[in-house]
């Protein structure tokens, strides 16, 4: 949805696409930019100065995540269990704990034509997304559109990536489990105060229960992609569906114009 | 010196317990005497790092040796960095358990014998 | 007891589905849906809920408004964004105490988070651990440890065979938390670019903890040059595919139908689940599973 969006908007706007699916982004396999930079995503963990240490043990009293162990003459610390917050170096009495960067992912920024593109990445066998995701989000000035492409689910790492924006686009697919998933995301963004609409994927002849639930909540259908199998070559090709069926870059657009009327400028936010 | 065993229950006839960072209570044993306190494990309720937190609990009681079934990375790093013993594959009655070690019939474990996050269900904890 | 996690790094490539079907085909086992944040595995079993427990995630600041002398301190030193207006976003709250104890006058105290609720249930098939998270809870995987200890314990009890545990998509905490220890990995990819980008990370993932993955490319026959290329990726990385799914419109009848696939249809998909579910067990434990119900 989110690469659809970009490719059919970029022709009359300033785009900027983020992919915030930091453990799996795959916007760039649709969008193939040129990566212009490189950079890491680091959190600031605790470095301990042992000279000026005296092992009172404060700072693993004030570990809220146990990131970090006092022993009678050593610290040990657990840069992957922090959470960067602080306590430590601020509450150690003796000044001994400095913060140093903790590489937990990266960033690539590039662009496609008119199309500014950032994703974020999370490097294998680390566990905190919300940080990289923060960073991504970062990199949009706010300027012309915004599009967010945030990874499934309702935690932490999709509330990051969702907050803040003006609209939140849901994607759904007519099954139960389309119709659950959809029913948990609408309470989160709602928890986030931000207006909401639908696009029913793989739609076709169960759609009902979905509609009905739209029609309950308030919420609504913005657009249906039907089950059909030229669409859903395209997207195992990485064929954005505004490129390959061009009377779907009509709809997208339009789609577009729908949600700025429902929300506002400046930024718009799709989830699966 | 005293050893500490992770247990499944509060008395010597209690099993061991396999998992260092989240069992319930550890028997805190002088081997010359057999005598024993049981110490509730504050660290098994910690969301991430319990091995750590557990680590840092026991160290307290002045140990020389840890007896469980499983310890991760963390824990025993942690244990080893203050000059603990950390004996793994330890399992059945903690009674029978004790008397292997007195035998020297256990050798200490050079390094984690599972990976990170074993402890809470096999599962990691942030 | 032997544990095969199901995960795909891509999500909605069937992970459910085929774990459904599994609940179904295997005789002596628990099911577990690591998926707390979008549990649906419960869609399929109609489960019974026997036993509902509270689940404490982390803690909250709170900050008491009278005590508050409006210093700002707090906000300043939040490096979460928590506090604006000498108010806590709970949301955003990561739990850390810094505020607590830095406050001059002690109007902060932490709470206990009531992240969610976990749930023991029974279900035609069998006995079902699950979850549901709170909303923009920090899925940090404690609540997915949670769940798979207790399923673990079941198994016990009960000298059971199996735990058949669903995993969440991505790779993060509760990928981590569901993949840790378990003695299989079943990556349900699909013969997409994404699907197959996405497997070759969680691939990478289930090696970095040490759980050996096999792979399944559901829907194999809707892009053939595609599978290939998944074919080829996994050669190289020396990751067994043991099962090929075809398309098969009966799936999502059945899915309509809120029935596990081998409960519903005879189909083609169906008898390759059947055959899928043999393979498992064996690598599991080296025992053939009986055919199903004949």
């Amino acid at each position: 949805m989110a690469t659809s969006l970009a490719r059919s908007l970029m022709d009359d706007h300033r785009v900027t696409l983020l992919d915030c699916d930091v453990e799996e982004p795959n916007a760039h396999l649709f969008i193939k930019p040129q990566i212009t930079s490189t950079e890491e995503v680091a959190i600031p963990v605790p470095g301990v100065r042992q000279d000026r240490c005296n092992h009172c043990g404060k700072c693993s009293e004030v570990c809220a995540f146990n990131a970090i162990a006092v022993l009678a003459d050593t610290v040990i610390t657990f840069p992957e269990l922090c959470h960067g917050c602080g306590a430590c170096s601020h509450l150690c009495p003796r000044q001994a704990i400095s913060e140093i960067p903790y590489r937990i992912g990266s960033l690539e920024k590039g662009g496609a034509g008119n199309l500014e593109f950032a994703m974020g990445k999370l490097d294998i066998g680390r566990a905190m997304a919300t940080p990289v995701v923060r960073k991504v989000k970062q990199q949009s000035d706010g300027s012309g559109i915004t599009l967010i492409d945030a990874s499934p689910g309702t935690s932490c790492p999709v509330i990051e990536a969702v907050n803040g924006s003006d609209f939140c686009l849901l994607v759904t697919e007519p099954t139960p489990f389309g119709l659950n998933d959809l029913a948990l995301a609408v309470e989160a963004v709602r928890r986030l105060g931000i207006p909401c609409g639908v696009v029913i994927n793989r739609a076709g002849k169960s759609d009902a229960a979905l509609e009905q639930y739209c029609l309950r909540e308030n919420i609504p259908v913005l657009l249906k992609i039907p089950l059909d199998l030229k669409i859903a070559c395209l997207y195992s090709e990485g064929i954005t569906l505004a490129d390959g069926l061009p009377e779907w870059k009509i709809r997208f657009k339009q789609l577009a114009e729908r949600i700025m009327e429902l929300a506002g400028e400046r930024s718009c936010n799709t989830q699966r | 010196m005293n050893i500490a065993i992770s247990a499944s229950g509060p008395t010597l006839d209690s099993e061991v317990n396999p998992r260092f960072g989240r069992c319930e209570q550890f028997i805190i044993l002088d081997p010359e005497t057999m005598h024993f306190t049981v110490l509730a494990n504050t660290g098994q309720s910690a969301g991430g790092g319990a091995g750590i937190a557990t680590a840092q609990h026991i160290l307290k009681e002045g140990i020389g040796a840890v007896l469980t079934g499983n310890c991760g990375p963390n824990a025993h790093q942690v244990l080893s960095a203050a000059g603990v013993k950390v004996i793994t594959g330890v399992s059945g009655n903690i009674r029978d358990a004790v008397e292997v070690y007195k035998k020297d019939g256990y050798s200490p474990s050079g390094q984690a014998n599972v990976g990170d996050h074993f402890g809470m269900g096999r599962g990691r904890n942030r | 007891m032997k544990e095969v996690v199901i995960l795909s790094g891509k999500g909605g490539t069937g992970k459910t589905t085929i774990a459904g079907s599994f609940a179904a085909l295997s005789s002596s086992k628990v099911l577990c849906d690591c998926d707390v944040d979008a549990a649906d595995l419960n869609l399929l079993l109609d489960p019974v809920i026997e036993e509902e427990h509270d689940f404490t995630g982390g803690r909250l600041a709170v900050i008491n408004e009278e005590k508050c002398c409006r210093c700002n301190l707090c906000s300043q030193l939040c490096r979460f964004s928590a506090i604006t207006d000498f108010k806590v976003d709970e949301i955003a709250c990561e739990g850390c105490g810094l505020c607590a104890r830095i406050c001059p006058v002690k109007a902060i105290d932490m709470k206990p988070d009531i992240a969610g609720l976990w749930f023991v249930s029974k279900t035609r098939y069998g006995p079902l651990v699950h979850a549901r998270l709170g909303i923009a809870q920090d899925n940090s995987g404690k609540l997915v440890a949670q769940v798979r200890q207790r399923a673990k314990q079941i198994a016990a009890e009960g000298g059971l065979d199996y735990i058949i545990s669903d995993g969440p998509p991505g790779t993060g905490c509760p990928v981590i938390s569901s993949l840790t220890g378990a003695d299989l990995a079943l990556l349900v990819t699909e013969p997409t670019l994404s699907g197959a980008h996405d497997l070759e990370r969680i691939i990478q993932v289930c090696r970095h903890f040490g759980v050996k993955p096999v792979v399944c490319i559901n829907k194999f026959d809707i892009n053939e040059v595609n599978t290939r290329k998944i074919e080829e990726s996994c050669t190289r990385t020396e990751t067994p595919i043991i099962s090929r799914i075809p398309y098969d419109a009966t799936v999502t009848e059945a899915l309509m139908q809120a029935k596990p696939v081998v409960e519903y249809t005879d189909g083609t998909a169906s008898m390759e689940i059947i055959s899928l579910w043999q393979n498992i067990a064996f690598l599991l434990d080296g025992k053939t599973a009986p055919a199903p119900w004949a």
